[in-house]
């Protein structure tokens, strides 16, 4: 079995995540975002930008190559960094059921 | 969404020449377009910004555009075939289904779209069917079993229009328990096929609209038609043993292992039906007889009689021009753009194209005046490979690869929804098979200025064409008089286009070469040529280009490297040119040969720095640190905010390092996400990553040739990015102008 996200003991990964989204990680954060980043529904979330370096909202590739891509209207990001937070948020409580209340920066 | 697009009908033109620009508008019915100079396509804050300079040319002003559309599908046509339904006949061949389950896959087809008349065999979820049209009624009948993926089928078709009768015939060559896929039956037709005297294909049928479709997906090998209702058995038994004195009297029999590096698809028949081939089905195939004994095709092209079509196969888009321009005589030789628009860019729209050229320096048959000492050679061998890399669309799993949500601009929105395009030669067809042939008549959207990736490092993310508009602008920012020579032009044109220049300097990711560039290349090198390696993962994968078609090549991911797909085993072979396919390492020519250093790493979320090495104190280097006693070097950069990062090479003295190559520097802090490539490797490590495994690494190189020439390497893709940091004053700047201003200079170097 392949490891399965334990919120005991993952918890403590999430503020390093949030200090910085894209980076060096450690080896636990990176072992959750593996996880995190695979979903087996063959679903893809992506980061569609309308305004190069200014303006990110959030989308999805369907499973079928066929079907179009679904663009959320908002929330609207004006960093990558902050739409990997959001994102991040999301797959945490998909994973785990819990609500992280936390913005990117207070 | 992406509003306009186009392509140039050649990437490099020399003064005199005329280029043609073919532009396809989705809303309107004009654009306005200009000629610029690319200075800098990165738009990143945090650089020198976008930079382009207008170029007044006859070309400026507002010009007529529509929607124009890629025909996409591979087929093979026959146009002087005689009206098939006039009489009774059969149809054997043998195929191979890479997606059966897809409807409305033509085998043969001899169709009057416009009447609905004629008759079209084909397999349709799976199942061997007949379509047939009197002009009146269209009826269709079917075998009722499906097919297997990727199994070998022996299909017959006989139809009598007479007796309005057919039998269909799928016979599969393996066998399987369980699996019920064999069918021998004789239907009635409603009606009998019209007698159309229309062009006759296969993998392809005519359609109302005018474009060719239905196409199939997979492997044909051996079509015949023979004359008269014949048995289901004697393909197999024609195929096995010849066409003896008891073979029925053919109409056609195609053998596909004949002029296989042609579009020509020859006709062993009487009639001589010879067909053309359009829009580049992959060919040099494993057919249904090959049996492993031999994997080259020249040495046994019996065993390959097979060709691939795919129904997203695209050679030429044959794009009306939009815009033509012929180059003054007194252009300078540089990147240059169309900059096309059709509105204003906003949140929800981009209207505005730049579509990528090169000037050359004149033809070497034309007075070509007093040439600078430098040339870069931009590798378009390289955009092409990569040109509209969709990983990021179909490969789960590249947000991984990335360590950073994947980004979809305008563009690659774009490209989601027009897979007809054409891949890279880093994507799948649609049916799984590697896309093998590249061609640059069709847009090549992430060819461009101003287009920031989903892969190439966090920061500005960019890569090939983009990613050289860096050192494009550091040697603008430097006044720096050079010649722009592109891939296909080494290609064609050999040592005599670079036989006079002192200094050649590289892109960033001068991936992909022929042989002829390989061997042209080495040759000025070993002339005491001073080559400036730029980048990274250079000379890797070797590619033939076709020999007759323009503006197209070949790769077969053989064996080993960096692989999206596999070649089959048996499929190693280039179709174009005969040669054997993968990385030129393989075949012992590996990058340290060319260039002093050879891939080592990769990996794409944030780069790194060099650390002086203690080979920087040898006094041979010493022009290269003039004026920089930094210990710590490039710890700054656009491309992932540091000079060393995206793809990494290092010194091997195994696999062709010259000896006498001193390490100057060593990039080092990498990521877990650079990792080292599987080459590299025989078992696999637990320890791939640069925060593990110590060989994850840049080697800044710099190295003399027994010519008095010299190489110099940086070994990363990302040092480029650096080059314009704090106002291009930077160690990484410096370097790069120490070694250019020595290498400028003709005194030889020591050779010992």
């Amino acid at each position: 079995m392949t490891y399965r996200i334990d919120p005991a003991t993952d918890r403590q990964y999430i503020e390093e995540f949030r200090r910085q989204p894209i980076g060096h990680h450690s080896p636990g954060l990176a072992r959750l975002l593996t996880v995190m980043r695979q979903d087996p529904t063959g679903r893809q979330v992506i980061l569609v930008c309308r305004r190069p370096f200014r303006e990110w909202v959030l989308g999805e590739m369907p499973a079928r190559r066929e079907d179009p891509v679904a663009i959320e209207d908002g929330p609207v990001f004006t960093s990558r960094e902050e739409a990997e937070w959001e994102v991040f948020r999301r797959r945490w409580q998909k994973l785990t059921g819990e609500a992280i209340n936390l913005p990117y920066r207070e | 969404m992406l509003k306009i697009l186009g392509y140039p009908d050649r990437y490099s033109v020399a003064p005199g020449e005329q280029i043609a620009f073919k532009v396809s508008l989705e809303e309107g019915t004009h654009f306005d377009a200009r000629i610029v100079r690319v200075i800098h396509g990165d738009a990143n804050p945090a650089g020198p910004g976008l930079k382009f300079r207008h170029v007044p040319s006859a070309a400026d002003g507002r010009h007529a555009g529509k929607p124009q559309r890629v025909d996409a599908g591979s087929y093979m046509a026959v146009e002087n075939a005689p009206a098939l339904a006039a009489k009774a006949f059969t149809f054997f061949a043998m195929i191979w289904p890479t997606l059966p389950e897809r409807r409305d896959q033509t085998l043969l087809a001899q169709w009057d779209a416009e009447a609905r008349s004629g008759l079209r065999i084909l397999v349709d979820e799976g199942r061997l069917a007949l379509v047939i049209g009197d002009g009146r009624g269209v009826a269709r009948i079917d075998g009722g079993k499906r097919m297997l993926t990727r199994q070998w089928y022996s299909v017959a078709v006989a139809i009598d229009p007479a007796a309005r009768r057919a039998t269909l015939g799928q016979n599969p060559v393996g066998q399987y328990a369980q699996v019920d896929d064999r069918i021998e039956i004789e239907l009635p037709l409603e009606i009998a096929p019209a007698a159309a005297r229309v062009p006759l294909l296969i993998a392809g049928c005519p359609q109302e609209d005018g474009t060719i479709g239905g196409h199939f997906d997979g492997k044909i090998d051996a079509p015949m038609l023979c004359e008269g209702l014949r048995a289901a058995d004697l393909h197999r038994t024609l195929l096995e043993a010849g066409p003896g004195s008891n073979a029925p009297k053919f109409i056609a029999r195609w053998d596909f292992s004949r002029e296989i590096e042609t579009t020509r698809a020859i006709d062993m028949g009487p009639l001589k039906l010879h067909g053309e081939l359009k829009q580049l089905p992959a060919r040099a195939m494993k057919g249904w007889n090959w049996t492993g004994e031999e994997h080259d095709w020249q040495r046994k092209p019996g065993h390959y009689g097979a060709i691939h079509f795919h129904h997203d196969d695209v050679y030429d888009a044959g794009w009306e021009t939009s815009v033509a321009l012929t180059i003054p005589e007194d252009m300078p030789s540089g990147p240059y753009a169309l900059h096309a628009t059709c509105g204003e860019s906003g949140p929800e729209a981009t209207r505005e194209s730049y579509i990528a050229f090169f000037v050359r320096p004149p033809r070497l048959s034309k007075p070509r005046g007093r040439r600078p000492g430098v040339a870069v050679l931009a590798p378009t061998c390289s955009y092409l490979a990569y040109a509209n890399h969709a990983e990021h669309i179909t490969a789960r799993g590249a947000e991984l690869q990335m360590g950073r949500l994947l980004t979809f601009g305008h563009i690659d929105l774009y490209m989601y929804d027009h897979p007809e395009l054409g891949g890279s030669l880093y994507d799948r067809h649609r049916d799984g098979s590697g896309v093998a042939y590249t061609s640059r008549l069709r847009p090549n959207l992430n060819c461009a200025p101003a287009y920031h990736s989903w892969l190439g490092g966090h920061g500005s993310a960019l890569y090939q064409y983009n990613a050289d508009t860096h050192l494009f602008d550091w040697l603008d920012h430097k006044g720096v008089d050079y010649d722009l020579i592109t891939d296909e032009d080494l290609h064609e044109d050999g040592l005599d286009l670079i036989r006079d220049y002192g200094v050649i300097l590289t892109g960033t990711h001068p991936e992909y070469h022929s042989t002829q560039m390989w061997d042209a290349m080495k040759a000025w090198i070993d002339r005491g040529g001073r080559l400036m390696y730029l980048g990274a993962n250079g000379w890797y994968w070797r590619i033939g280009f076709h020999q007759t078609l323009p503006g197209v090549f070949e790769l077969r991911r053989s064996e080993d490297g960096i692989r999206t797909w596999e070649a089959e085993p048996g499929e190693y072979y280039h179709s174009f040119n005969g040669e054997y396919g993968g990385l030129w390492r393989r075949i012992g020519r590996a990058p340290n040969v060319m260039a002093g250093v050879g891939f080592i790493a990769q990996g794409f979320d944030l780069s790194s720095y060099y650390r002086r090495a203690p080979d920087a104190d040898n006094p041979r280097a010493a022009f290269v640190f003039e004026g920089v006693t930094d210990e710590i070097i490039g710890d700054f950069g656009l491309v992932g905010g540091g000079a060393a990062g995206i793809e990494l090479d290092c010194i091997n003295t195994d696999l062709g390092s010259p000896p006498n190559m001193l390490r100057l520097a060593s990039s080092e802090g990498h990521t877990p996400m650079i990792m080292l490539v599987n080459e590299e490797f025989g078992v696999v490590p637990p320890n791939l990553g640069g925060d593990l495994n110590p060989r994850v690494k840049a080697d800044l190189a710099f190295g003399e040739t027994p010519a008095g020439g010299a190489i110099f390497s940086t070994s990363s893709i990302a040092w480029c990015g650096a080059l314009s940091h704090n106002g291009y004053d930077n160690n990484v700047s410096r370097i790069t102008w120490n070694v250019l201003q020595r290498f400028l200079n003709p005194k030889p170097f020591p050779t010992g």
